[in-house]
Formats: structure tokens, C-alpha cells, sequence
């Protein structure tokens, strides 16, 4: 089987209120691969989070997907032979997440149970979502703290008495319970000491590994993105603007936004030397700019960017582009 | 030349007494014996490194007067500020200027951006006329990159995140503030707008002689500065001296680990080796402060460490250390 693990197509979701639609994934297009890690970067207020939490269905009202397809016959045919996501039963996208897609959410590892065991929390996503027995669920427990580098003796401890790095790995060894064959990290370092980031980098590696998942990583930190991630989407303005592999992207970035993006990072190995960075800001989904959505801060803008919106290209087997300056 | 320090910390210390009763009293030495300097005699980017927990805010938070210390002195041009009569401390509060991490709390939304660069020209004296006094505002804006015209009669809640930590800038370009001290300032702005940040505050250093204290968790934005580098341990000061040296050729061992775990932004280079992470065991407590506060973590751990917090040596020319293994 050569076909791809997720295909989404076209995805929108927008948010209604009083001053009209903000339009913030605004047709979104690619495929996640078997077995590989797919970054998703972009910066805040590009959609990368409300993307997945459409492929996810936990956008809620005023939020709707207005429209698109997630098809996957491997993530979906357990529970229906309808195999869009966005389109399957609640009942029957019940029965799959956890089973076959898991998510990390931003922040999770603050929503640890204060008043719960690890060990039980755990055992509770395993219990609701598979038919193993008490018994069996906390062995699998086990395994699993073993699995993402914890003490056996954590499955004892409370949220209270375990660090941010402790409780990150926790949630990953929740989130790897029961093998899903897709699982999507939503920024899984951001907001952890560097030195916690790394063991977390690690953690997910491992996993990786050990379970033969695959993983779609969202995070704005391209130096995550270029440790961990095998292909990148870039996203900015509710739409793709590049689909690469990550040697690629870092190496000849194509479009003006991913260049900027790339050129921005800080380095403590490479010569120090001023930065310049991206000038303005990006603009508000309720009122997306004609044309490319780039253009307002793109250095190498022309006539066309602001009239026709380009469309994203294969132009290269594999690399992807949404710019004038490449057709 | 003059050799008295702009701003020296002796001995700082603060300590929270936690829990009485059942858990017993315990105290929490957030900020334990910090002393640096700041000359008198040129402008200094210094560059304060710590993780969470490590004591950074606190010390900011003391030098500003918004929290008293439990012991140790800050003199600010050779005057203990503690001690500065009412005059002195009207001084202090204009040459030194903070600007917070969140720049969302810092305006109050009901006023346009307008009064925040209005009211310290009113209230310093800073113009004479309606006019000269819109004249200066309009270049403080020019100085952080802004256009004036985008800027008056609009609210806080319409400017982007790295709009708004400009337009804190701004006003420091108004008030020409002898040291800035910086918490955290661009942690919640897009990494390609942080450049643009941190080229403003090079340029106060280089053009307007305002020395600054510049407060972060992210080495790798740190090491942009350049200038010299305090690093932050559990609340105590591990190693300082220039910025190239302590990154280049880190002697702590917790300097070591940091500069480790900045991944660095390339694809070609990523991680190979797994890098084993002690957790800490040992939460902080007066046991922990007897010896260095690292060792529970540390790789080398020698027998002095557990009984004798190490005191400051100087290894090369302004690079210093706090470790056992270099006494």
C-alpha cells in the first residue's frame, strides 16, 4: 500500500460572530504519509491548531467546519465504510479516537486530574476506549511509563507531585495507550524548560519507534520542527503556503513567508549576525487580503500577488508552493 | 569615567515561608545569595538565563521595588535603593524602566494607545507644546519601526503582540532610561517579529547608552544580545561573565546541560545520542540549599557538593563559576 495514511482536502472552518466570518483554515490541502513525522508550523493565528481540532472534531460553536474531507480507509474502517473523518457519526468518531487516532493537546499537561492517581487516569482512557481488563490495563501501564522514560513509581503519584516534564510524559504515555496508528501533538515543548524540551524530543522519538506510529507534530518552533519532523506544511493566513521535506525547507526554502521564517531563527552555533525578521503583521482572518495573503509584507511582491490568489503547486516531486514567483 | 556601578546587587536574597501546621513550616529560597554588577562606566547588555523556578522574575521584581528583599542591598548609582529618600526615588523610577512579558496585560483597554506615550511626556516635562509634544511621540514611534499614522486613536486590543512590546519600547525612547529591565519580553511574540524587538533594544544600547537587564528562559535569544550572561540556578547564580564564553565554553555543569539542549535549527544537525536527564529528586528545601543546588542533577557529582554551596571563581578573564569543579 503506497497511498497515504490522511489525505485532507480542502478543509475550512470558520468562526461565526456579530462582524461577519473569520475564515481561519481556509482551504487547507495535503497528505499525512505512513510511518512518518509531519511538522506543522506556522506562526500564531495561522490555523495550524484549529486545523487539527477540525480533523479532530472538537471544534465548537461559534466554530464550524464548513467544508472539506480527511479521507483515511485505515483510521476509519474499524467503524464505518464512510472514511471521512469530518463526515463520520459522533458515535462512530467516538469509537476511533484513542483507538486509532490519539491528540496531545496545547497545554495538556495541565489538565492532569488533580484529585487522580497517574496510574488511574491512564487506566481510565484505556478502560473507556478497549476491552482490557483492570488487570491488564495496569500492566499496560506499566509498560508504558516504562515506554516514555518514568519511574515506575510515578503510577502512584498525583499531578501536584510530579514537574512539568514528568506530567508532559505522562500525558504521552496516555496518548500512546492503545497503539493508535496516528497521533497529533499540538506545541508538545512549548512551555517547558529547554532542558525538559529535549527529553520530551526524545520521548516522542522513542515512541516513534516503538510503537511505528505516525505523527503530526504543530508547533511554531521550526528548531522542534527540524529535530524531529521527516516533511514540514507551513501554514500562514488560514492556507498552505509549502509542503516540503524538512531537509529541503531549511535547506531552499520557496516561498517568501517560509524563507522569512527560516531566516529568523536564532542560532547560539552559527556567526552571530543581525536578523531582520518579517516586517508587519499578519492580517485578520475575518478579512483576508485579495490576491496572496502574503503579499502586504512580501519583499518580492508584483502586480499579479495582488490580484490572483496563487494556488499551491507541485513543482518539484514532493515540494509543494503556493507563490507567483514559482509556476 | 565613572567607576560607580549603575546598578550592584549584593548578597540578595528572598525567602517565602511555606505551610504551617500539618506539613510543617518550610521556607523556599527563590532568590539565595545573588551578587552582580552593572557598570557605571558604559552602556551593558546583561542577559539573565533561567529556567522556571530559578528565581529570575523575583530578582527583576526586587530591583524594580516591587517586592522587598528578605536580605542583600541593591544600590543603584552607589545609593541603597531601599534606603533613597522620596526624591531620589522619583529619580530611580525614571531611569529604570521595565517592560513585562505579557503585552497584553500591560495596557489598560479602555484607553487609545495614544495616553500611553501622551502621559509620560505630560507628566516628566518632556515637551512644552500640544504640537512639540505629538512631534516627540511621533518619533519615539519612528525609533521602534512604527508608522505613527497606524498607531494614534487605536485601542490595544488592534495592534499585534509585538506591536504592543513596541510601543512599550516607545516610551522608553521618551523617558531615556538608564537601565531597562526586560522580563521575558518577547516570549509571547511571533519569533519573526522578535528580531525586529530585539534589534530596538541593541540600538538603545549602542546609540542612547541604556544599559539593560534583559530576563529570558531562551538561551538561543540571549545569545542574539550578546553582552555578558548571568545564568540562574534554584535561585542561585551558577556562572556569569561575557556572553561567548559561557555559551562557547560552558564550566557548569548546568550551563552545559543548557547549551545542550537548544536544539539547533538544522535539519543536518539533529540530536543522535539520547541524553540522559536525571529528574530532580530532591524538591527545593533548606536540605537542598546546604550544598550546591544542582547536585541532584548533576553528572559529576563530588563529595563536597552535598555540604558546601560552591562560591564564585574566576576561570578566564570575565567568565566565572560556581562549581566545586573548578575550585
Amino acid at each position: 500500500m503506497n497511498s497515504a495514511l490522511l489525505e485532507v482536502r480542502d478543509v475550512r472552518v470558520y468562526y461565526s460572530s456579530v462582524r461577519g466570518e473569520y475564515k481561519v483554515v481556509d482551504g487547507v490541502s495535503f497528505d499525512v504519509q505512513r510511518n512518518e513525522v509531519l511538522g506543522l508550523a506556522g506562526e500564531s493565528g495561522c490555523g495550524k491548531s484549529t486545523l487539527v481540532e477540525g480533523l479532530l472534531r472538537l471544534v465548537v460553536p461559534p466554530g464550524y467546519i464548513k467544508s472539506g474531507e480527511a479521507i483515511s480507509d485505515e483510521l476509519t474502517k474499524d467503524v464505518s465504510n464512510n472514511c471521512d473523518l469530518l463526515s463520520l457519526t459522533d458515535e462512530e468518531f467516538r469509537q476511533i479516537r484513542w483507538k486509532n487516532i490519539s491528540y496531545i493537546p496545547q497545554g495538556s499537561m495541565n489538565s492532569l486530574n488533580p484529585v487522580m492517581k497517574v496510574e488511574d487516569q491512564i487506566m481510565d482512557a484505556i478502560l473507556t476506549h478497549s476491552d482490557m481488563s483492570r488487570q491488564e490495563a495496569k500492566e499496560r501501564v506499566a509498560e508504558l511509563l516504562n515506554a516514555v522514560g518514568l519511574p515506575a513509581g510515578v503510577a502512584g503519584l498525583y499531578p501536584h507531585e510530579m514537574s512539568g516534564g514528568m506530567k508532559q510524559r505522562a500525558i504521552i504515555a496516555a496518548a500512546i495507550a492503545l497503539k493508535p496508528k496516528l497521533i497529533i501533538a499540538d506545541e508538545p515543548t512549548t512551555a517547558l524548560d529547554v532542558s525538559i524540551q529535549r527529553m520530551i524530543l526524545q520521548t516522542l522519538k522513542r515512541v516513534r519507534q516503538a510503537i511505528g506510529a505516525t505523527i503530526i507534530i504543530v508547533t511554531h518552533d521550526m528548531p522542534v520542527h527540524a529535530q524531529l519532523a521527516d516533511r514540514l506544511v507551513i501554514m500562514y493566513a488560514g492556507k498552505v503556503v509549502e509542503i516540503g521535506s524538512i531537509r529541503h525547507l531549511f535547506d531552499d526554502p520557496l516561498h517568501p513567508y517560509s524563507q522569512g521564517l527560516i531566516a529568523t531563527i536564532p542560532s547560539i552555533t552559527k556567526q552571530r549576525r543581525r536578523l531582520q525578521g518579517i516586517l508587519g503583521m499578519a492580517p485578520s482572518p475575518l478579512e483576508w487580503p485579495p490576491g496572496c495573503r502574503f503579499y502586504p509584507r512580501c519583499l518580492s511582491v508584483t502586480e499579479v500577488c495582488k490580484q490572483e490568489e496563487p494556488a499551491l503547486r507541485e513543482i518539484k516531486p514532493g515540494r509543494f508552493v503556493a507563490c507567483h514567483l514559482h509556476r | 569615567m565613572d567607576a560607580t556601578p549603575l546598578l550592584e546587587v549584593s548578597n540578595l536574597s528572598k525567602v517565602y515561608v511555606t505551610g504551617r501546621g500539618l506539613v510543617g513550616r518550610g521556607e523556599i529560597r527563590a532568590v539565595d545569595n545573588v551578587s552582580f554588577t552593572l557598570p557605571g562606566d558604559k552602556p551593558t547588555l546583561v542577559t539573565m538565563v533561567g529556567e522556571s523556578g530559578s528565581g529570575k522574575t523575583t530578582i527583576a521584581r526586587m530591583i524594580l521595588g516591587l517586592t522587598p528583599p528578605t536580605a542583600g542591598t541593591i544600590h543603584y548609582k552607589g545609593r541603597d535603593i531601599w534606603t533613597m529618600n522620596q526624591q531620589e526615588w522619583a529619580q530611580y523610577r525614571r531611569h529604570v524602566q521595565a517592560v513585562f512579558q505579557d503585552p497584553y496585560g500591560t495596557y489598560n483597554p479602555f484607553y487609545k494607545i495614544d495616553r500611553v506615550l501622551e502621559l509620560p511626556i505630560r507628566k516628566f516635562g518632556l515637551a512644552s507644546s500640544r504640537e512639540q509634544a505629538r512631534e516627540l511621540a511621533n518619533e519615539a514611534l519612528r525609533a521602534v519601526e512604527l508608522r505613527p499614522d497606524d498607531i494614534w486613536g487605536r485601542y490595544s486590543h488592534q495592534l499585534s503582540g509585538g506591536e504592543r512590546q513596541r510601543i512599550m519600547l516607545a516610551r522608553l525612547y521618551l523617558l531615556r532610561p538608564q537601565l531597562i529591565i526586560a522580563d521575558e519580553p518577547v516570549s509571547m511574540i511571533d519569533v519573526s517579529l522578535r528580531a525586529a524587538f530585539l534589534n530596538i533594544l541593541l540600538n538603545f544600547e549602542q546609540e542612547y547608552g541604556m544599559s539593560c537587564l534583559f530576563i529570558t528562559h531562551d538561551l538561543a535569544t540571549g545569545y542574539y544580545l550578546g553582552g555578558q550572561i548571568i545564568i540562574l540556578c534554584q535561585g542561585r547564580i551558577v556562572e556569569m561573565g561575557s556572553m561567548d564564553a559561557a555559551v562557547h565554553n560552558p564550566k557548569h555543569p548546568y550551563t552545559q546541560l543548557l547549551v545542550a539542549s537548544v536544539p539547533p535549527p538544522d535539519p543536518k544537525e539533529r540530536w543522535q545520542e539520547d541524553f540522559d536527564l536525571k529528574l530532580s529528586e530532591l524538591r527545593r528545601s533548606p536540605e537542598l540549599a546546604k550544598g550546591c543546588v544542582y547536585r541532584d542533577r548533576c553528572p559529576v557529582i563530588g563529595e563536597k557538593c552535598s555540604d558546601v554551596p560552591p562560591t564564585m571563581v574566576t576561570v578566564e578573564e570575565n567568565h566565572q563559576v560556581a562549581c566545586h569543579l573548578y575550585v
